[in-house]
């Protein structure tokens, strides 16, 4: 009998076998519907526009590099590139810089009207982009900021510094206060003590607000398009003008997509671990 | 109720286990009676909570099986084995009062409406919290909570055994004490077989009819609290029971007689020649200290009044040694020695006690 | 935690206020001034009073769209939790699996949102498209450019592939801070996984789950993009919601001054809402002692 039972594993047992399937098939059916979509402009980045419009395909038949060509060897289309991730990095730096200071206080201190401000800041979070659009055309073209990166940053920190805000709070909380004040009995000033040991605490944190502050600034559209004419204009923007100019080349399209979702698709890896507790903003 | 057999019981967390450090849980053989009240003691990551986690079939061993009476209950789970267990963090169905708390394992067995209303009365009453029957949970201190979780351990009367998993960590030290006595009353009114896992000496020996001690994934002793002060079969049990632990002194063993760098040292029997690292055990309660020629020279560092006794700190070429004295009894002024009540000393080979060839005398306990 | 009061922390909250006032107070002042006058060009306006908003309240076409809104929002919640709470339970709890699972997940989240509209607007067509060949094959004639409730199956499926992910992920966190202590205890007491669910994982996941439903109503009640992209709105106005109607009316008909009021209308109207979540939530927070 003991000679027998030495084989015996957990992952054995046959009672846990049924749900276990389940769950396995409704994850595996969940990642098909998330994947396919992709797959689908993977797959016609890699065709010729003729090839696509010829005929139904499930793969491509002559995988071709054509489209990417297209797009890496024209300045007009891979500057979008450029343009739009100057001015998502610019939105994360600044959107940070005016975060990390404001979710300190909200975390630490009890001052007049703070809690009637932190959620007229929720609020802006909460703004249209669409209210907007039309007014920010204005102002920033009333002041010569049209068409700069620095316009589009400053646009989307609207939505960045109150969310930026929001998560850094949550993991500021989590912080013990006695860690603030051993610091300030040891001499430490309050900048100095903020950088040297405040900020590699809540080092998650930070990436996960940088994170957000990046993502939801590479995926805007109506923002960047309305503020920007040639010069800043963001790669999302020129796939919709030069495609309809000429003549929809749905191969180019497809690639230009494909190269929109690369760099999202390498933040989430790093982040991956972290992902989990960012989503819940550090309230978990 | 059942009696529960170990059998040739070993677990590891690894996969592939290759050598003896990989177990968690080393080879074990071990029967707990029918409704008997036993604690499983030892420090933090001795094993402990995964002999427990496989008693109640929340882990499957590795090797070996169980056995609830004649029942070979290895591969099944929790609840075919019908136990109950206590955690060490409350755990508490925060969206239901605290009455319906308690009747959730009785009404998840489909039991009587009115059996079970009368059932968690009767626990309510038992754990002091007929008042708040009907408050939601949230919100509840640490303690009422670990209270309900107590309560819900309790509540089933068919269980083969109620296990607790260090359940008094969070409670305040005065509840602690009245909690405990609690569950010894429970304990005799019902005989339910109680398995009741602890770090903490005082609590183990106050609880418990058998104490299990483990080390490093074993079981080192099994015995009455009596048999682990007086006959502790491993160093650990001698140090790790009492206060201060058992005075352990290398020696060389001949006869009836050790030498302790030198000096002679009488023992209560005969020994054979022993291999391998051989110690003298005693206990504080059993050295004395003198002035003369005779006994361990020492040199006292300090001596701590702490109520009832004094302990005397003392050094034994260069290695800590106490001694535990009645308050009242004097200690010579020109004290310099310590000699052992000769009945009262253990001998250990490589950890492990040695039984004397043949006793002089036995062992009485006196109080200390 | 107890803070302490102090003042001086409005210096620190300075620069955030200095930032925000540049890009949402004044901004939203033009948008106030707007509203309240009109134009007939050359930059001459005068006071209109509360003209636009009277317009505004009683436009069928505003109503309509609001409507369309609040349907759409409603969908896309009743369908986005539920999936999201699924999936999350049904996720690898660590691992490589894990791992691999939360990349896949979040890819969409990450993705441009026109390039999202463009993925479902290829998906969708007859000739190139996956999906509306398939369908086309099977006898269904997928056309959500002229039928509009092809539009609607498109434009909420897409939006379930965009962001359920997100729900799911904030209840994988939710159920990632539930000690192992507690399925072991409902284990003991025999619970079924019902009940494990209902009195466990589902008090214990509230809180995020709060956060995702205010999130995912804020961004669908402000969707734009990706309906734009596929359907324009139509077929008619059949998937016009409100920002598509609102950006209609200020950039394609330059009515400065109804889409000002509509503009206004539109964010009290959020507003109120996510107070409302707001408070239940700081209330959630404060039971938990938090």
């Amino acid at each position: 009998m003991a000679v027998t039972s030495d084989t015996y594993t957990p992952a054995t047992r046959s009672i846990s076998f049924p749900k276990v399937q389940t769950r396995h098939v409704v994850m595996v059916l969940y990642l098909l519907f998330m994947l396919v979509p992709i797959y689908w402009l993977v797959k016609m980045s890699f065709q010729t526009n003729r090839e696509i419009l010829g005929g139904f395909t499930l793969w491509p038949q002559n995988p071709t590099l054509d489209n990417y060509r297209v797009i890496l060897t024209d300045s007009s289309w891979y500057m979008g590139y450029v343009n739009s991730i100057t001015y998502v990095v610019m939105n994360t730096v600044l959107s940070l810089a005016v975060a990390l200071p404001a979710a300190y206080a909200f975390s630490r201190y009890r001052f007049l009207g703070d809690k009637h401000l932190f959620f007229w800041l929720l609020t802006n979070r909460m703004a249209p982009p669409a209210v907007f659009a039309l007014p920010f055309f204005q102002l920033y073209s009333s002041v010569g900021l049209f068409d700069t990166h620095i316009a589009v940053a400053l646009a989307h920190t609207l939505f960045n510094v109150p969310l930026a805000v929001w998560i850094l709070e949550g993991f500021m909380r989590g912080v013990p206060k006695e860690i603030d004040e051993t610091a300030y009995i040891d001499g430490y000033s309050f900048p100095r003590f903020f950088v040297k040991i405040f900020m590699p605490l809540i080092a998650s944190g930070i990436g996960v607000a940088a994170f957000f502050c990046f993502m939801f600034s590479w995926v805007e559209l109506l923002l960047s398009r309305t503020l920007t004419a040639v010069n800043a204009q963001p790669i999302a923007s020129i796939m919709t003008r030069t495609v309809s100019a000429s003549g929809l080349d749905w191969g180019v399209l497809c690639a230009a997509g494909v190269l929109t979702i690369i760099p999202g698709a390498l933040v989430i890896y790093f982040v991956r671990n972290y992902i989990a507790k960012g989503f819940a903003l550090g309230r978990v | 109720m059942a009696q529960i057999t170990l059998d040739n019981l070993a677990h590891s967390y690894l996969p592939n286990p290759k050598g003896e450090e990989d177990y968690a849980l080393k080879q074990l053989d071990h029967v707990w009676g029918d409704g008997e009240a036993y604690a499983l003691l030892g420090a933090s990551g001795c094993g402990k909570s995964t002999l427990l986690n496989i008693i109640s079939g929340l882990l499957v061993p590795s090797r070996g099986r169980i056995l609830f009476g004649d029942r070979d209950v290895t591969h099944q789970d929790t609840v075919e084995r019908n136990i109950a267990q206590v955690f060490q963090f409350p755990v508490v169905y925060d969206t239901m009062t605290v009455g319906d708390n308690l009747a959730f394992p009785l009404r998840n067995r489909g039991m009587d409406a009115a059996y079970v209303a009368a059932r968690v009365q009767k626990i309510a009453a038992m754990i002091g919290m007929e008042e708040v029957l009907n408050r939601k949970a949230r919100g509840l201190t640490a303690d009422a909570k670990q209270k309900i979780s107590l309560g819900r351990g309790m509540v089933r009367e068919d269980v083969n055994a109620i296990l607790f998993d260090e359940p008094l960590t969070v409670i305040d030290p005065h509840m602690k004490w009245e909690l405990r006595t609690q569950l010894k009353a429970l304990h005799n009114e019902f005989g339910h077989t109680m398995i009741y896992v602890t770090h903490d000496q005082t609590e183990a020996l106050t609880f418990a009819d058998k104490v299990v001690v483990m080390h490093d994934g074993r079981v080192v002793q099994l015995g009455t609290p009596e048999e682990l002060f007086d006959t502790p079969e491993h160093t650990f049990v001698g140090y790790f029971i009492g206060s201060p632990g058992m005075n352990l002194i290398e020696a060389e063993v001949a006869g009836n007689l050790a030498r302790c760098a030198g000096h002679a040292v009488r023992l209560g029997g005969t020994y054979k020649a022993l291999q391998g690292r051989v110690q003298i055990g005693v206990r504080p309660e059993f050295v004395q200290l003198v002035s003369g020629e005779e006994g361990l020279p020492v040199t006292i560092k300090r001596v701590e009044d702490v109520g009832r006794h004094q302990i005397v700190r003392a050094e034994f070429q260069g290695r800590a040694i106490n001694a535990v004295q009645l308050e009242g009894t004097p200690i010579p002024a020109d004290a310099n020695r310590m000699i052992f009540a000769p009945e009262r000393i253990n001998v250990y080979a490589d950890d492990w006690r040695v039984a004397p060839l043949q006793s002089v005398a036995t062992p009485q306990r006196e109080a200390v | 935690m107890d803070k302490v009061q102090n003042n001086k922390a409005w210096f620190l909250v300075l620069p955030v206020l200095v930032l925000v006032a540049f890009s949402a107070v004044i901004p939203l002042m033009t948008v106030v001034n707007y509203s309240v006058q009109d134009t007939f060009g050359n930059n001459v306006f005068f006071w209109e009073g509360l003209g636009w908003f009277q317009e505004v309240l009683t436009s069928e076409r505003v109503h309509a769209a609001l409507g369309r809104q609040l349907a759409f929002s409603g969908i896309i919640l009743a369908i986005q939790i539920p999936l999201g709470i699924a999936i999350a339970i049904c996720m690898p709890k660590r691992g490589f699996w894990a791992s691999v699972c939360l990349v896949l997940m979040a890819l969409p989240l990450l993705i441009p949102w026109n390039v999202v509209g463009t993925i479902w607007q290829i998906l969708g067509r007859t000739d190139i498209g996956l999906v509306g060949y398939a369908l086309d094959k099977v006898g269904i004639s997928w056309n959500y450019a002229r039928n509009p409730v092809h539009a609607w199956v498109t434009v909420v499926i897409m939006d379930v592939w965009h962001w359920t992910s997100l729900v799911a992920l904030l209840a994988y966190a939710g159920l990632q801070s539930i000690p192992q202590a507690y399925y072991q205890a409902a284990k003991i007491d025999q619970a079924s996984r019902w009940k494990v669910f209902r009195y466990i994982e589902l008090p214990k996941m509230q809180g995020v789950l709060l956060i995702a439903i205010l999130l995912r109503f804020m961004d669908s009640f402000m969707i734009y993009t990706e309906p734009f992209v596929v359907t324009g709105g139509g077929p008619g106005s059949a998937t016009s919601f409100l920002s598509i109607d609102l950006v209609k009316m200020a950039l394609g008909q330059f009515d400065l001054g109804p889409a000002a009021a509509f503009s206004i209308m539109y964010f009290l109207v959020i507003l109120l809402v996510s107070w409302v979540f707001y408070t239940v939530m700081t209330n959630l927070d404060k039971a938990e002692g938090r």
